[in-house]
């Protein structure tokens, strides 16, 4: 608190800036604003929304496969590839960025994950039962959400909103058949104009599943559960409070990519809110949140045979935060304001058991107990025009690590003596994002800016292991700021039956953050290559381009299809990891008398640009087939949805570029689903 | 907690102003020179009574810190000007020897005369060690000596080497510190001494002494940024620096270079030679 009230005259310079230059923004538009249908664009906020919306509204011809789990759900986004070290907790990408260069918030609010090997992204921690969609905005779009240079994903909860329903309830159970997944979910709601409480449950179960050829993945099996409850009582026609809690436990879960598994992943997750319509008369739809989420996560070698040497590796993340949000508008300007904050504890720990037991445990802090503070505040403006509109943003915060245990900083100072215990940051973004309409043409382009901190890992791990590249990783508390500029084009013509669009986007991140070999330093790890640091790149680039389209052959039948081409450089022109090669989809849906029905193919092209230094080679190119079937029954009042289909229909053989290690993917697999809805 | 602190503070501070409004005439309580450290012998005579004491509860094999003090019975007082020196002795059955020892000095208190002794091997039941020390009572030359009991360091771990050199030197290479070790980058600092004959041990000066810690309990992994010992001419030991990664069993590997930088002992470590023959062990 202290050194935040210190730096804010800092603060305050650019703040006035900003609010002087949005207010002249405003203004301007004003004084040469014609007469605008204030609907007649729809903003640019964001860039995608993948519906989630789990039992509420059994909206599933939407959806190609209900009660799968996020991760497909997000898979299943244009903007999202998920990173796979096994069949559970799958790592989202955007713009071939991960984590660390991702703000992946759950209702606004931050959650880090507890593991030193990005075991548990924190989208692990929630399951569709409790979401009703993930908010994507790629890029500065996701600012809102939290420093970012990739994008940000939002994930919604899924809440009844005083809707009055009354009680209502559903049950869903599903089976697929390659690993055994058994998934129970039910949920039970009640809502009225004054009160009302959402709880559901979901259970997961899978055993190992199998790649093409009836080849079986060892340690791919999986167990989890969720539960949550959410609650709100209007305390007057504009004021309410509500309550969220979100507990999810998931245990035995394999990392086939990975030498050790996992024993315990555990979130607690828990919120309360107040909102109000109206503050000082004319900001509206006011809300503030406190929040505080625990994460427990415990990596374990036991149940694999012939580990060198046994370890235990828990960590822990708490964090408490808080955010207050609301919007104004005044003539064509549509602002948005969000002040918000956060306080992060990273630890982690590492114990080897020598073979011989008299001797003594080896013992490590692997993540130094690290303390993060934030601070941010977040504007934007959509100025509507007649035939245009334009998006202002930016984000500005005040961001500091300290590292809390000595244990932890004397061992970081053996490779960096002269750090200090903490690190101070000041982020920026800025961006503005302009929307065009010429008759069927719409026109989207904008420029951005932004910067984020090293991750914990980035800036404290210590002998992180990485079994991609074989290497032991080391972070440095001493890293530069990496910030990034940003361009997108995207042109789409529309017509009601026919819509293409064709989009880029390209960044150059400056002082890109990545692990480089010091050969001066050996391993740790038995049997890694060697160490490697992190450290600031001059800058990299990337660049992700990909046209889509639909058409919609008949009021039953619509086909989709999308290519993207993807590349990522360092600066000096040797690939980053991990960046897809060209990819495909495409699918043709059917939907008519609550009869359901889908086609699609999925496919990369051959994995040109790989990069051996991070341990990747020429992933083949594959493509899948799947298909799906579903039907919707009214019985009374209630609804009963059936859905099955077939995945991998070929019983294709692959590995993707996203495939930790290159293990391969799910083999054919026949999935069943049923949901009975409770009016 | 924070908070905690500074209320902690705060009634320190405000508990030392009461305590001095109170106690403003009392004499600061001198500092106990021997604090931290265990009587281990006193040798009582009519008029005067010598102590020895040493941190450790029983001398080890190897480098042992000892403090002396002599009280004068009539006045009370430890005397500052005695003037010791000391000689270590081990008893065998055909023979005796002495072994490396530091000179006796006075420290910051000069009432403690501080030096230290590197015993090459422990007591059995026929061969013992015993500490013949001289110096000044009221101007009078006294001696005495005491058989003193030597063992094998408790935690069985090597801490000492007695090796003869690639130039048939018989050598004496003692660890000191870090007595208590820690994750991070540890001073590091021995002694070395060189045999001239049985009873003449001297400082071996301006060699050189590479460091390699590893721990084979973990696929005989190093850590980095280690620094190599070199001669301190003011300590007369060698000083380097000792980075451990974790806590656990260490193996010290070491290797002794002459001042033309001729290798005298040990071996650097390879994927085919995991240990050096010249090392120091310790746990944590």
């Amino acid at each position: 608190m202290k050194s935040f009230i210190w730096v804010s005259p800092k603060l305050g310079i650019p703040m006035v800036c900003l609010l002087v230059a949005v207010l002249f923004t405003a203004f301007v538009s004003e004084l040469h604003g014609q007469e605008v249908a204030a609907d007649s664009l729809k903003l640019i906020n964001l860039n995608e929304v993948v519906v989630i919306s789990a039992g509420k509204q059994l909206d599933h011809q939407k959806q190609h496969k209900p009660m799968s789990s996020l991760d497909e759900f997000l898979e299943s986004s244009r903007s999202i590839n998920m990173v796979k070290r096994g069949a559970y907790a799958w790592e989202p990408t955007m713009n071939d960025m991960g984590s660390e260069r991702l703000a992946v918030t759950i209702d606004g609010m931050q959650i880090f994950g507890a593991c030193t090997d990005k075991m548990d992204p924190i989208t692990s921690y929630v399951d569709v039962s409790n979401l009703s969609e993930a908010q994507i905005g790629s890029g500065q779009q996701g600012s809102a959400f939290g420093n970012t240079i990739g994008g940000g994903i939002n994930l919604k909860l899924d809440k009844s909103n005083f809707k009055p329903t009354g009680w209502t309830g559903s049950l869903e159970s599903s089976y697929e058949s390659n690993n055994s997944m058994r998934a129970f979910g039910g949920e039970l709601n009640y809502s009225d104009e004054k009160f009302y409480i959402n709880t559901d449950v979901i259970y997961r179960k899978a055993d190992n599943y199998s790649a093409g050829g009836d080849r079986e993945v060892l340690y791919s099996q999986f167990e989890k559960y969720n539960f949550s409850i959410n609650t709100a009582y209007k305390l007057a026609e504009d004021k309410s409070v509500s309550a969220t809690l979100i507990y999810d436990e998931a245990r035995d879960v394999g990392y086939p990519a990975l030498t050790m598994d996992v024993s315990l992943a555990r979130a607690i997750i828990g919120s309360v809110s107040y909102n109000q319509d109206t503050l000082f008369g004319s900001l509206t739809n006011w809300e503030s949140k406190l929040y505080f989420n625990t994460i427990e996560h415990v990596m374990d070698d036991t149940t694999r045979p012939g580990v060198p040497i046994h370890m235990d590796m828990p960590g822990w993340s708490d964090t408490y935060g808080f955010y207050s949000q609301a919007n104004f508008t005044r003539e064509r300007n549509r602002f948005f304001f969000k002040v918000d904050g956060y306080f992060n504890k990273s630890i982690a720990e590492m114990t080897m058991y020598p073979a011989n037991s008299s001797e003594a445990l080896m013992f490590m802090l692997t993540w130094p107990n690290v303390h993060t503070t934030d601070f941010g505040f977040y504007a934007e403006d959509n100025i509507s025009f007649s035939k245009s509109s334009l998006k202002l943003s930016t984000r500005l915060s005040y961001h500091s690590n300290t590292v809390a245990d000595d244990f932890g900083l004397n061992s970081l100072k053996i490779f960096h003596p002269e750090m200090d215990r903490t690190n101070t940051r000041f982020l920026k973004s800025f961006s503005a994002q302009y929307h065009q309409m010429m008759n069927d043409f719409h026109l989207n382009g904008g420029i951005s800016y932004g910067e984020r901190a090293p991750s914990v890992s980035e800036g404290y791990g210590f002998y992180l292991f990485n079994s991609f590249d074989n290497h032991d990783y080391i972070g440095d508390p001493d890293l530069k700021t990496e910030s990034s500029a940003e361009v997108n084009l995207s042109i789409s013509y529309e017509k009601p039956i026919f819509e293409i669009t064709a989009e880029a986007n390209y960044f150059r991140v400056f002082n890109y953050i990545i692990g480089t070999v010091n050969p001066l330093v050996s391993p740790m790890a038995i049997g890694a290559d060697g160490v490697k640091v992190y450290e600031n790149l001059d800058y990299a680039q990337l660049f992700n381009t990909s046209l889509l389209g639909r058409y919609a052959i008949s009021n039953a039948f619509k086909l989709s299809g999308r290519i993207s081409y993807h590349r990522g450089v360092d600066n000096d022109d040797e690939n980053l990891p991990l960046i897809s090669p060209v990819s495909y989809q495409g699918s043709l849906d059917f939907y008519k008398n609550q009869y359901s029905a889908s086609l699609s193919v999925n496919g990369a092209g051959k994995q040109v640009n790989y990069n051996p230094a991070y341990g990747e080679t020429k992933t083949a190119s594959y493509a899948t087939l799947s298909a799906s079937f579903g039907k919707r029954f009214f019985l009374n009042n209630d609804s009963l949805f059936v859905k099955t289909g077939i995945e991998n229909i070929l019983d294709t053989y692959y590995s993707s570029y996203t495939d930790w290690k290159n293990i391969p993917r799910m083999g054919r697999n026949i999935y069943l689903t049923i949901s009975y809805s409770i009016k | 907690m924070k908070t905690l602190k500074y209320i902690f503070a705060i009634l320190i501070i405000s508990a030392s102003f009461l305590s001095c409004s109170t106690d403003n005439d009392d004499e600061p309580t001198p500092m106990n020179p021997v604090a931290g450290l265990i009587k281990i012998y006193e040798f009582s005579e009519a008029d005067h009574t010598v102590e020895i004491y040493s941190e450790k509860q029983v001398l080890e094999v190897g480098y042992n810190e000892l403090s002396i003090r002599i009280l004068d019975k009539a006045s009370n007082n430890y005397i500052s000007n005695a003037e010791p020196t000391w000689m270590p002795m081990m008893h065998m059955e055909s023979m005796s020897h002495s072994g490396p020892h530091s000179m006796l000095r006075n420290t910051e208190n000069e009432t403690v005369y501080k030096g230290h002794i590197v015993f090459q091997m422990a007591e059995n039941d026929t061969e013992y060690w015993e500490v013949a020390l001289n110096y000044n009572f009221n101007g009078e030359p006294m001696s005495m000596a005491q058989r003193v009991s030597v063992v094998q360091p408790v935690d069985g771990f090597r801490k000492t080497q007695v090796f003869t050199g690639a130039d048939e030197v018989r050598y004496i290479m003692a660890f000191v510190n870090p007595k208590d070790p820690q994750v991070a980058i540890n001073d590091f600092q021995a002694v070395l001494y060189k045999m001239e004959n049985m009873m003449t041990f001297p400082v071996v000066e301006n060699y050189k002494v590479t460091v390699d810690p590893r721990m084979p309990s973990m696929g005989n992994h190093t850590s980095p940024n280690n620094e190599d010992m070199v001669y301190n001419a003011a300590t007369k030991m060698y000083n380097g620096k000792l980075s451990f990664t974790m806590t656990g069993y260490w193996k010290i590997n070491l290797k002794l270079l002459n001042a033309s930088g001729e290798v005298l002992k040990g071996e650097d470590i390879t994927d085919d030679n995991p240990a050096s023959s010249l090392y120091f062990e310790l746990e944590f």
